[in-house]
């Protein structure tokens, strides 16, 4: 289960798309998801895997891999269609059962939400497949700063996911470690009910939350010691520059919300 | 209640593409009563060996024995096993969680089911062993104790379940000089008075040298050496390639051989060494 | 104090809870630009107190302290104190901020706003002059202990420090490791004369350095060469610290009688005095 997360999990290659700027991929997954939704047939839908899969082979990440992180989230999916196709009301009826009422109005709002759902994953795991999270955070960072003005701390929110991002195998190593270390003298995390599981847990939380304060006052420390003091002139050692290849990329996916608008008007708005 | 380990092998993330072999084929046994420490570099798979011996890693191939019986056997009793062999880990204070000195001693033995007098009892008997005043602390937080006190009530946890075999996984990284004698006095005492069997790893020559009655070497992963002190520091250019080394005693004593004075082989502790320069320098100038 | 005074630590008193608990006790000393200075001492006696006070991550209650003649009591010099006096601290995970090695050597120079142009050229001969460049692209996770502590020295020295303060910057490595973090400071101090402040407990990384301050209870109650400090070895047994091994057997076979000089402290020296007694022809 936790190896089919993608979402988060960087695939180190070297491509068109993973040296494009970061700024410019979350500029791109935003519009992937505006030209999603403004889907209003299956043709678009088609359009919309038919430019997915043609990223994953500009990018170097296989499309199974990039699929794959819909899978952790399927029941949200389904449930997603479920609801929506039982739930929505709807003039046309096709199916009605007793309390059991399908709509096709429901039934079309219930594959566009899931559809949606879909792609939303995959456009988002795209990015974070082929950006490194530093660069990500960077990418952010630089594209919040103008908020600064309205006194938005970008800077510190970016340093706070660098040193996340730093510390998270730290801190799962730790677990393993106290979690073996309590297993010893007895504990069990496995069996037991609920509640128990749950009580089971304090004797692996407490020291886990202990030794991540303690961490955090070290490197505070170790981080004033070595000159930092906020993000006010300072330089930065990866500088992010846009090149030719980000516009062109800009466009096609621009191209792409074009596209799509041009097939829904050509279409008039008929899903099926 | 010996332990017998037969042809181990451990392989970590077997069949991904981060596969590694942290020890291969090794055999050992462990006698009861003796006192016995494991040395290698870090990465020579003394820690994956001792992670072994309470069942906390299956083997990937081989056996666990203790007391004759398969730990990794179906219908082992593994929990019942754990008590028997306890496991104290690598920087140990930082498993502590209860709010006092008393409650998180306790953890084990009640995990073991027993009745809150039982409790008690073991958990004054751990204090006691660990050196430290059941009235001054048990009712303290042990956050509040400094790092050689706070490892003392880590290491009271395990003994409180009453271990019949002690495994130490570094016991004193870390610790100053003061801090390290208090824990290695207080290992030696549950050996000598307690009868406890002890199994240490250790990176200290002089340490161990002075304190067991086994080595094992490890190196790559595999057993290079098992033997008494004595015979282990003889072989004093396998432990140097092995980049180990010898007690500085054993090390004079070699420096002694090569200026040409006569040294026996066998000597290893400052003890030793001390009687025997002191003894060949009064024969020298004994009065005519 | 002279011309070559680096650290002046001036009747220096540290204490906090109002005053309660003092950990400083009108400490004085003076180090020399190029010395190896260690710190002995074992756990609370104020060695890391005055470490973070020579870098201004603490300032003194009472006295001054002084580095490269600035005071760490001016606010106003706090940065530039603290590029000239770098500090590697002693558990080697919790001092490194980024998720590759050579952005985390960076980030001293990003703090100190060093031109992006010159910081790759500064981060390279940084992470040779502690042997750890083939590790420039690595993640900091996967090293070892005795990297890890390394790759905070490359941090420290692409700042361009005139000081290394190391506070207890072995206690957690390895045996290996800690020869490695050793040498390579040592190796920093004879070659480009950075002085090194070396705070430890252990007597072995002590003996190395060219002049030991012992210090007790916030008080400094050793201060001089190997040699100096340790043939006091009942002094050093008082205070619960180690003496190297041979000082202690030469001690101890100097009061049975045997006359070996007071100065030793290697196995080779030893062998050699003790092989003069006992091969007198030789």
């Amino acid at each position: 289960m936790l190896k089919d997360i993608t979402l988060g999990q960087y695939y180190p290659a070297d491509s068109a798309v993973h040296r494009l700027d970061p700024r410019t991929k979350i500029l791109l997954t935003v519009l992937f998801i505006v030209a999603v939704f403004m889907v209003h047939t299956l043709a678009g839908y088609a359009i919309i895997l038919g430019f997915v899969y043609l990223a994953s082979r500009l990018s170097n990440v296989p499309f199974k891999l990039l699929m794959r992180g819909v899978k952790p989230l399927r029941f949200i999916i389904v449930l997603t269609f479920l609801l929506n196709l039982f739930f929505s009301t709807g003039e046309t009826m096709l199916i009605s059962w007793g309390f059991l009422k399908i709509s096709a109005e429901g039934l079309t709002q219930a594959i566009h939400y899931s559809l949606r759902l879909v792609f939303l994953v995959v456009g988002t795991s795209l990015l974070t497949l082929t950006t490194a999270p530093v660069v990500l955070c960077d990418g952010l960072e630089v594209l919040l700063s103008p908020l600064k003005k309205v006194h938005f701390p970008a800077h510190e929110l970016a340093m706070i996911m660098t040193i996340a991002l730093r510390f998270i195998p730290t801190l799962l190593e730790e677990t393993d470690k106290i979690m073996k270390a309590q297993t010893a003298r007895g504990a069990d995390f496995e069996t037991g009910n609920p509640i128990q599981r749950a009580k089971a847990m304090v004797p692996l939380l407490v020291p886990l939350f202990v030794s991540a304060f303690r961490r955090a006052g070290d490197l505070a420390m170790a981080m004033e010691s070595r000159c930092y003091h906020g993000g006010e002139n300072r330089t930065r050692l990866r500088v992010l520059k846009m090149t030719k290849a980000d516009f062109i990329a800009i466009l096609i996916v621009l191209g792409l919300i074009g596209v799509i608008v041009l097939e829904g008007v050509l279409l008039g708005g008929v899903l099926l | 209640m010996p332990i017998e380990i037969k042809n181990l092998t451990h392989t970590y993330s077997a069949g991904s593409a981060f596969q590694a072999t942290a020890i291969r084929d090794v055999s050992l046994t462990i006698n009861d009563g003796e006192f016995v420490a494991i040395v290698g570099h870090t990465g020579s798979g003394k820690s994956t060996l001792v992670q072994h011996l309470n069942g906390l890693l299956k083997p990937t191939s081989g056996q666990i024995l203790v007391d004759g019986e398969d730990l990794n056997a179906e219908g082992t009793n593994r929990r019942a096993i754990r008590q028997k062999v306890g496991l104290v880990f690598q920087y140990p204070e930082y498993q502590l969680f209860e709010e006092t000195v008393a409650r998180d001693i306790a953890f084990g033995p009640k995990n073991q089911g027993l009745n809150p007098d039982e409790i008690d009892a073991r958990v004054r008997r751990a204090m006691e062993h660990v050196h430290l005043r059941y009235d001054k602390y048990a009712e303290r937080s042990p956050f509040d104790l400094s790092g050689g006190q706070m490892r003392r009530v880590a290491i009271a946890g395990v003994l409180a379940m009453a271990p019949k075999v002690l495994v130490l996984d570094e016991p004193t990284a870390g610790l100053d000089p003061m801090g390290r004698d208090r824990i290695l006095d207080m290992v030696r005492e549950l050996h000598d008075k307690e009868g406890t069997t002890i199994v240490m790893v250790s990176h200290s020559m002089d340490d161990v040298a002075r304190l067991c009655d086994r080595m094992v070497v490890m190196a790559k992963g595999s057993v290079a050496a098992i033997g008494t002190p004595g015979e282990i520091f003889r072989q004093a250019e396998m432990m140097q390639s092995i980049g180990l080394g010898v007690p500085e005693a054993r090390s004079l004593c070699i420096k002694l051989q090569e200026q040409g004075v006569d040294v026996p082989d066998n000597l290893y502790t400052p003890e030793q060494v001390y009687d025997f320069i002191l003894s060949k320098w009064k024969e020298l100038n004994k009065p005519c | 104090m002279n011309d070559r005074t680096q650290i002046l630590v001036d009747h220096v008193s540290y204490s906090y809870d109002g005053g309660e608990t003092i950990v400083l006790d009108d400490v004085s000393l003076d180090i020399k630009a190029g010395e190896f200075v260690a710190v002995l001492g074992h756990n609370g006696c104020g060695k890391s107190t005055l470490a973070k006070l020579l870098n201004g991550l603490y300032v003194p209650t009472k006295g001054s302290v002084h580095v490269c003649g600035m005071d760490t009591a001016d606010d106003d010099l706090v940065l530039p104190i603290r590029q000239r006096a770098g500090m590697i601290f002693q558990n080697p995970d919790n001092q490194i901020v980024a998720s590759i090695v050579k952005e985390d050597v960076a980030f001293g120079l990003e703090n100190l706003g060093i031109p992006t142009e010159e910081m790759l050229p500064r981060i390279e001969s940084a992470l040779n002059s502690v042997g750890m460049i083939q590790f420039a692209d690595s993640a900091p996770h996967l090293l070892s202990g005795g990297q890890k502590q390394r790759v905070a020295i490359a941090g420290i020295i692409a700042m361009q420090p005139n000081i290394i303060i190391a506070d207890e910057s072995t206690s957690m490595l390895d045996p290996t490791g800690r020869k490695d973090v050793l040498d390579t400071v040592k190796m920093l101090n004879r070659q480009k004369g950075i002085t090194v402040v070396w705070i430890t407990h252990f007597m072995e990384e002590a003996a190395q350095a060219d002049r030991i301050v012992v210090m007790n209870e916030g008080k400094i109650v050793a201060n001089g060469t190997p040699g100096d400090v340790f043939h006091d070895v009942e002094k050093m047994r008082a205070i619960h610290l180690d003496v190297p091994h041979m000082a202690d057997l030469s001690h101890r076979l100097r009061k049975a009688g045997m006359p070996l000089p007071e100065s030793i402290l290697t196995v080779d020296e030893m062998a050699k005095e003790v092989a003069a007694l006992l091969c007198p022809s030789k």
